[in-house]
């Protein structure tokens, strides 16, 4: 709490000072000086020619932001972040004008994804998917656009939106997860800097999975995307959210906001493989990432599914949650989370029971190897008027080693006598005789010990896209690296 | 193939093997039959590698080679195959990915090229057929929810897949039905060549109706103490252990 208020100090004196002297970051500068301030909040505003209200929402959520106190419920422990070492905003060099195609975009950039093991027009051709690459806050390329919008689908960066759309963004931005929701999401709506904006319109199935990768690379850049989906009337859309960084020395803060509104009889599929850097064996220099997702089932009958593949970052603050407020509406966790070494997870789910006959589904996987620590934390909430609603469940454990540590904390607040509400929790270990079984037939330990993971894991996996879910098996042997023997 | 020599282990402590003389020739099958608890699973273990099997003395040489030192693994793509007394479950792998993990794995260790998803499947198949096993059981996890039966026999099926130069068959035989045992022996004995030696172990002469052992070896508190040929079985099964027990225990 000193920490914070500290912080608060520093600011509104770094704030208050240069504001003496009026605007004085160089708007043509790429990046923004070190540290936050009305000032940098207004700079990132003007550097992508945003509309007023939107500067004041901004601002707003700015001003918020300095009085809120951090989280303090979730089990991860970390030394108080200082926010004013971090430039909120930097872009590529070359970002006056967009690339039409890959071959426009920064060989620099296209060598660190090929480092990075993305064959990028692979991936395009192959899979089908367009891809809306952000690159240190700024997307750099949009593919596959022209199919897209032949049936009315828009799948651009937000700030794009704000141009094409800017009604439909005014629309929904903040309405699924407000501006002062908590410290995390509210600094994200005081300086996101980009993010993806989908629009489904009535009626239209979305033809390909739309995929983001985002990756963070340049030093000391916070990433604060903001994505926003709509899903109108009778739509479909699947959305994959993929990422991975490379090494790096010092702690990267990320505080992402998504947030997804399914109309009547939507359906939003919504799927991340979440692989960034953890940091060494201590956990230096590894990654927190603090995200705020969130969807509203608005409709009657639609429904929303969250799943994750959560294998990096040091620390992982994530409660990916449905607010089922339509009739009949659906939603969906499938979790897996994988800590390793001294990575800590602090992840879990909120299923909001508003509407009639709501209904919703847990299934959480967590895997603990090393010395690291995870937590399942979830609430289901189900409130006097949900007639009707049903919740099930079921978070399974997995540790391997005897240094490691697994929670769960399920919440359950019911005030409708009706209702129905499961929960089943098992925790186990890898048995020795598993292991020698598997390497008896020539599988050595440490595929064997992913084998045994997978098959734990099956039940998510499956609920996976195709090609996301070969990675993501591929992912879950990676991370366990070094985690036996 | 095989040559154990004086071999004593121990597990958590607590001496199990006490100077197991053994020797397998290739192209042979031989019968290990014994009382309940007198070590015959030990002894596979101990072939196999597994962790806490601890050799205290003497050596096993396997093809030319000491195994003392190599990793379970090492001695499966080496061709040792252990078809377990109770297989064990795998939840939510399949049947076929385990298999295809196992070949893979087997034949990267051997430097030879893996085996595609096409050829895999089409190998899978033909084996599946030979077993009389439905394709069905691929798909499930790994034994989980099979019936003993047919966990026994997703054993042969491993066996039959990996090819393996030494086979041993912990109680394969029990829990199977009479039309499970000849499809399971067949099995065996489709893999019987010059080069390949077996290892079986059984409480049953039966099985060796339909296997047919060159050696039978009383294993009895940890030491072999007889060996003959087929008719020991059955002289066996006339008068139980009672002769070997009563030897050491008195
Ligand atoms: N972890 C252990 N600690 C102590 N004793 C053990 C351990 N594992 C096995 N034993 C003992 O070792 C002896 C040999 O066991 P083993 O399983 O090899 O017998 P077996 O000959 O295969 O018997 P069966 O015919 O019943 O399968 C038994 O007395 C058993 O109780
Ligand atoms: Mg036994």
């Amino acid at each position: 709490m000193s920490a914070t208020a500290e912080t608060v100090e520093q600011v509104h004196s770094i704030s208050g000072e240069k504001y003496k002297y009026g605007f004085v970051t160089d708007i043509a500068a790429d990046k923004a000086p070190k540290g936050l301030s009305e000032d940098i909040v207004r700079f990132i505003s003007a550097k992508k020619g945003e509309p007023e209200w939107l500067l004041d929402w901004r601002l707003k959520a700015y001003r918020r932001w300095l009085e809120m106190p951090e989280p303090q419920w979730s089990k991860v422990q970390f030394p108080p972040i200082d926010y004013q070492q971090y430039h909120y905003y930097s872009a590529p060099k070359s970002d006056d004008d967009r690339p039409k195609s890959l071959d426009e975009v920064d060989p620099e950039l296209l060598a660190t994804y090929e480092k990075l093991g993305i064959p990028i027009k692979e991936q395009e051709v192959l899979a089908g998917v367009a891809v809306d690459y952000v690159f240190d806050s700024v997307s750099v390329a949009t593919t596959f656009k022209k199919k897209l919008e032949e049936v009315g689908v828009i799948f651009c960066p937000i700030s794009e939106a704000l141009e094409r759309c800017p009604d439909l963004v005014r629309k929904y931005l903040g309405t699924v997860v407000p501006v002062a929701d908590n410290k995390h999401a509210c600094l994200n709506s005081a300086v996101f800097t980009d993010g993806s904006f989908v629009y489904i319109p009535p009626g239209v199935r979305c033809p390909m999975e739309l995929s983001t990768y985002f990756r963070i690379n340049e030093m000391n850049t916070g990433q604060f995307e903001r994505t926003l989906i709509v899903a109108d009337k009778g739509s479909y859309v699947s959305y994959l959210e993929g990422c991975t960084a490379p090494m790096r020395d010092e702690n990267q803060l990320h505080a992402a906001v998504v947030e997804l509104v399914a109309l009547d009889d939507a359906e939003i599929k919504y799927s991340t493989v979440q692989n960034w850097y953890p940091g060494d064996e201590d956990g230096k220099g590894g990654i927190y990432n603090f995200v705020t997702k969130r969807g509203a089932c608005r409709g009657k009958n639609s429904k929303i599914s969250w799943t994750q593949v959560e294998t990096g970052s040091a620390i992982t603050w994530k409660y990916p949650s449905c607010i089922l407020q339509g009739d009949n509406s659906v939603g969906e966790f499938y979790s897996i989370a994988i800590t390793n070494n001294a990575q800590q997870a602090d992840t879990g789910t909120k299923m909001i029971h508003l509407g009639k006959n709501t209904t919703s589904r847990i299934i959480s996987k967590g895997i603990s190897a090393g010395k690291s620590d995870q937590t399942y934390r979830g609430l289901v909430k189900i409130s006097p008027k949900a007639e009707g609603a049903r919740n099930y469940t079921q978070c399974d454990s997995l540790l391997i080693g005897d240094k490691c540590g697994a929670h769960t904390v399920p919440y359950i607040e019911s005030k409708n006598k009706n209702a129905i509400v499961e929960h089943e929790a098992t925790t186990s270990t890898i048995s020795e005789v598993q292991l020698f079984y598997l390497r008896q037939r020539g599988i050595p330990e440490e595929a064997a010990v992913a084998l045994v993971v997978n098959g734990f894991c099956r039940e998510v996996m499956q609920q996976l896209p195709m090609e996301f879910a070969v990675e993501a098996q591929k992912l879950v042997g990676i991370s366990l690296e070094g985690s036996v023997g | 193939m095989l040559e154990i020599k004086d071999l004593h282990a121990a597990v958590d402590g607590k001496e199990i093997l006490k100077g197991v003389n053994l020797t397998v020739n290739p192209g042979e099958v031989h019968a290990i039959m014994g009382p309940n608890g007198s070590g015959k699973s030990t002894l596979s273990y101990v072939l196999a590698g597994r962790d806490g099997y601890e050799v205290t003395g003497g050596r096993i040489i396997y093809e030319g080679e000491d195994l003392t030192d190599l990793d379970p693994e090492e001695r499966a793509a080496k061709g040792i195959f252990l078809a377990f007394q109770y297989p064990v479950e795998i939840p939510g792998v399949p049947n076929s990915t385990f298999l295809n993990e196992a070949v893979n794995a087997v034949r990267r260790y051997r430097g030879e090229d893996e085996l595609d998803k096409i050829q895999f499947v089409k190998m899978l198949r033909a084996k599946t057929k030979e077993l009389n096993m439905s394709d069905e059981m691929l798909k499930r996890a790994v034994n989980v929810g099979f019936s003993g039966g047919e966990k026994k026999r997703n054993e042969v099926l491993q066996m039959a897949v990996l090819e393996p130069k030494l086979a041993i068959l912990d109680e394969t035989d029990s829990g199977l039905d009479i039309d499970a045992l000849k499809i399971v022996s067949e099995g065996v004995n489709a893999l019987r060549s010059p080069e390949r030696s077996t290892l079986v172990i059984t409480h049953y002469q039966r099985l060796l109706d339909y296997i047919v052992p060159d050696k039978v070896h009383v294993l009895a508190q940890g030491r072999i103490q007889k060996t003959g040929g087929k008719e020991l079985a059955l002289e066996l099964e006339e008068k139980g252990y009672a002769d070997f027990v009563g030897e050491e225990a008195a």
